[in-house]
């Protein structure tokens, strides 16, 4: 009962915070030079003051703001993100046409970087000191400092270039026409490269902070007790320290799983992944506000979500932690 | 998600450009280059994959005039005509045309079985619609032209039409070209709101390719128009219009074999020479004759040491405009010598010249009302190439002994500024659509310094004689026209309301098997007509 009156609780105030957040966008997005007709006047490459005015009217920029801020408001609240002008369809089709590949890209990064980082940080944790341990820790130091987009366009000049293996770009094989269990294989095939360079920075994250709180938990008290009662050394770790190391490592994985519906703009960027994460970086440079407006909305309904499951993770990881209101 | 600051990120993309270029220049030791195949008889078949940037927002060709929605829909659409790479007209949906003896009658013979992709007939009505309704109403080119030129568009028989224009207007001949006046099918947008019509996603038109499909962030996919009206044509099969945001990327993409064309502005210029060196590679910067984009230095000379002509003069001796050209351009382009274009028609190097020569600018800059004062140069950001320009021209503006700061700020950005008219000097580069009533013209004369968009008159220059000049040479008999030309050149040339730097080249990357590819004046746009591939 406590835990569900707990999260009714923060379930009304994440949807005030939504408001909040959704008219400061509205303002934020404003703020910006510039305005959808301004920009595709600009790709006209001619324009004249009758186009603009057209485009504005279309676009319902020629309203007074608070009339367009009214309009947005009541339109989120019975959950319709609004029409793109410039693309020429509803917000809600533009961002669920990304959802499949974005969530592939980001949930297949968030289940590597978790998976491969809690055991790397255990592995290098238990063999503290020794030449596996400098060499994971380097590697994550390696990979947490470089950038990004560099590691991506590297990674293709060695596995698609040079060796061939894997696809540079796209989610699959163009005009190929896969189906079944074939497309799927090429879709994975596309989708290495990405997921692991978007991976790694959280690997290298989730592998330091695993390695640190396992150091620091395996002199605690309670585990020299364990230790003393002739627990198996097996047992101990898996038991008594992973699982109190793993809560930092649990509050970061939330604030990476709120991301996930975000995308990720620069990988997506260069590997041509046709992901939120590119549809939003576009909205941004065009303009588009409404695109814009729909996928800060979403996004942000994701974090105040995620950060709702971990606090209910916390409790069930370490039922010590009285969920807090 | 876990993105890096921008400097960091742009600190490091010049990195790592440095570092593919040379990883690229190991991996390609040892090919052969330029395999150059001989003419052969076209054959049927075959798939096309090219990359385009950015993503256009839409296919509807009469609605939006972008470059990427223009490369795509010239294949969809078609105009009455089609020009070669001399700006030659060439028939298309009109197989033949005639004009009058006093120019103000131009009588069009349109070509019969042609269809829609819907499968409904193509007829004068269509093209009395599209001139005279639809694009009267949304074009902004061809809007101008039809108010101030056109007198009358008369349906002359079920396949001809006659338009009367109020006065000789030589240039009419150049406004049939697809992406100024495409051909919109009546039975779908008449009577419709145009831009909410919900066909423009799927657009219909007469040309060789049809729309298929259109993936969202990935790519347009055309087919083959089976029932095109001329035989045999079009020869491929599929095409298929890629999406790839990273210029980098878009590089390896052509290398591992995944796009066979890097169109123009596509690939970052200090690519193209390392790309040409692959085998089965041709390079062509053919297909932009049409649009001749000429570059510049935009300054606004209301007030100010820039409304100053002799600082001007300084400023255009002081750019070493050889070096541009060659380092910054890797050598693509020609040097603008004025106004015009050295592509189109009318130009004239019969011009007060301007050659780089600091001494001389210093000497023109001491003379001027110059006091020390730092101009604000605002960085044009279309790619890494306008901000090294920008470095460069900088670094040529203070040996001179001219403070310049540089300001950067994104497309929408420089859009709302320059068209606003609140910059002080800027790069800028316009097409010039094979006229200079159409193209050239309007960044000069008063009547066009209007507020909104950066493609007017922004630098907020007036003269009457510029304008009288521009006026009559617009509407003069065809004959007249060069004599006026040159006179409005000499006279901007010595007045220099924008700093004339270089016609530019967007070279063109492909497959040397794919033939016939870049035929026209605007080349990818309407090459799937003619392209083949050989087997």
């Amino acid at each position: 009962m406590h835990l569900l009156r707990f999260i009714g609780g923060r379930l009304v105030k994440g949807v005030l915070v939504l408001i909040a957040i959704a008219t400061l966008n509205f303002f934020l997005i404003r703020a910006a030079p510039g305005d959808p007709a301004t920009v595709m006047a600009g790709e006209a490459g001619a324009a004249d003051a009758e186009f603009l005015r057209q485009l504005r009217e279309q676009f319902g920029l020629d309203l007074p703001l608070h009339e367009q801020l009214w309009i947005y408001l009541t339109d989120i609240l019975t959950l319709d993100l609004g029409f793109s002008y410039r693309q020429g369809r509803p917000v809600i089709d533009l961002i669920a046409d990304r959802l499949p590949a974005t969530l592939l890209l980001t949930g297949a990064a968030f289940v590597f970087s978790l998976a491969l980082g809690v055991v790397l940080g255990i592995l290098a944790a238990r063999r503290a000191g020794k030449w596996s341990d400098s060499a994971i820790t380097t590697g994550a130091l390696f990979f947490y400092a470089m950038p990004l987009f560099w590691i991506a366009l590297m990674s293709q000049i060695i596995f698609s270039l040079w060796l061939g293996w894997l696809p540079n770009v796209g989610f699959e094989t163009i005009g190929a026409g896969y189906t079944g269990l074939r497309r799927a294989l090429d879709i994975g095939a596309h989708l290495i490269l990405p997921a692991t360079t978007l991976g790694l920075f959280f690997t290298a994250l989730y592998a330091r902070m695993m390695r640190a709180s396992m150091l620091e938990i395996a002199g605690a008290d309670f585990v020299k007790t364990a230790r003393a009662k002739g627990v198996h050394e097996g047992r101990i770790v898996r038991r008594h320290i992973a699982r109190n190391a793993i809560l930092p490592v649990v509050t970061l994985a939330g604030l990476q799983a709120g991301q996930i519906v975000g995308g990720a703009v620069l990988t997506e960027t260069v590997f041509g992944w046709p992901g939120i994460g590119r549809l939003m970086f576009e909205a941004l440079a065009q303009r588009d506000y409404q695109v814009l407006l729909g996928v800060f909305f979403i996004s942000s309904a994701m974090v105040v979500l995620f950060n709702l499951i971990t606090d209910v993770v916390y409790r069930i990881a370490d039922p010590r932690i009285e969920v807090g209101r | 998600m876990s993105e890096t600051s921008t400097t960091k990120r742009n600190l490091a993309r010049a990195f790592a450009t440095t570092a593919v270029a040379l990883l690229m220049a190991v991996g390609t030791v040892g090919h052969v280059s330029q395999a150059q195949a001989q003419a052969s008889q076209p054959t049927s078949g075959g798939t096309i994959q090219l990359a385009v940037t950015p993503e256009p927002p839409g296919l509807m060709l009469g609605l939006m005039q972008n470059g990427p929605t223009q490369m795509i829909a010239g294949n969809i659409y078609e105009s009455l005509l089609r020009y070669d790479t001399d700006l030659n007209p060439q028939p298309s949906l009109a197989e033949s045309w005639e004009v009058s003896d006093d120019e103000l009658t131009y009588t069009f013979k349109l070509r019969e079985n042609v269809k829609w992709h819907d499968g409904e007939d193509f007829d004068a009505d269509d093209v009395i619609f599209s001139l005279d309704v639809f694009l009267r109403e949304v074009h902004p080119r061809w809007r101008p032209t039809v108010t101030n030129q056109v007198e009358s568009i008369e349906k002359t028989g079920e396949h001809e039409v006659k338009i009367t224009l109020k006065q000789p207007f030589d240039p009419l001949l150049l406004s049939f070209e697809v992406g100024t006046t495409p051909m919109i099918p009546q039975h779908i947008y008449e009577g419709t709101d145009y831009r909410a019509n919900p066909m423009n996603a799927t657009p219909i038109g007469t040309g060789p390719m049809k729309f298929v499909e259109w993936s969202r962030g990935s790519y347009v996919h055309l087919q083959r128009n089976e029932d095109y009206y001329l035989e045999g044509k079009p020869y491929i099969d599929e095409v298929y219009y890629r999406f790839i945001p990273d210029a980098a990327s878009r590089a390896v993409a052509y290398e591992t074999g995944t796009v066979d064309v890097l169109t123009g502005g596509s690939v970052e210029i200090f690519d193209v020479p390392r790309l040409a060196d692959l085998p089965n590679t041709c390079v062509t910067t053919d297909g932009w004759e049409m649009f001749a984009p000429h570059a510049w230095v935009a300054l606004n000379v209301r007030e100010g040491v820039l409304a100053d002509k002799t600082f001007r003069q300084g400023l255009m001796h002081a750019i070493d405009r050889e070096f541009a050209r060659d380092v910054v351009w890797s050598g693509y382009g020609t040097i603008a010598t004025g106004p015009i274009s050295s592509r189109t028609r009318f130009y004239s190097d019969d011009v007060p010249q301007f050659p780089f020569d600091p001494d001389r600018a210093r000497e023109l800059i001491e003379e001027s009302s110059y006091d020390g004062e730092t101009l604000e140069f605002l960085v044009l950001p279309y790619g890494e190439t306008w901000t090294r320009w920008a470095e460069a021209t900088r670094q040529n503006l203070e040996d001179v002994g001219v403070k310049v700061d540089l300001v950067t700020t994104d497309v929408a950005g420089w859009t709302e500024r320059v068209g606003n008219f609140n910059f002080e000097m800027t790069h800028n580069f316009l097409y010039q659509y094979g006229d200079p009533a159409l193209g050239v013209a309007r960044s000069y004369v008063s009547s066009n310094i209007v507020e909104g968009n950066p493609f007017s008159n922004v630098t907020g220059y007036s003269n009457e004689e510029v304008d009288r000049l521009f006026a009559e040479a617009a509407n003069a008999p065809a004959e007249e026209r060069e004599a006026l030309y040159q006179e409005v050149q000499e006279l901007l040339v010595d007045e220099l309301p924008v700093l004339w730097m270089v016609e530019m080249d967007f070279p063109t990357v492909y497959r040397c098997d794919l033939k016939d590819f870049i035929t026209t004046a605007i080349g990818v746009n309407d090459a799937f007509r003619d392209a083949w591939l050989e087997q």
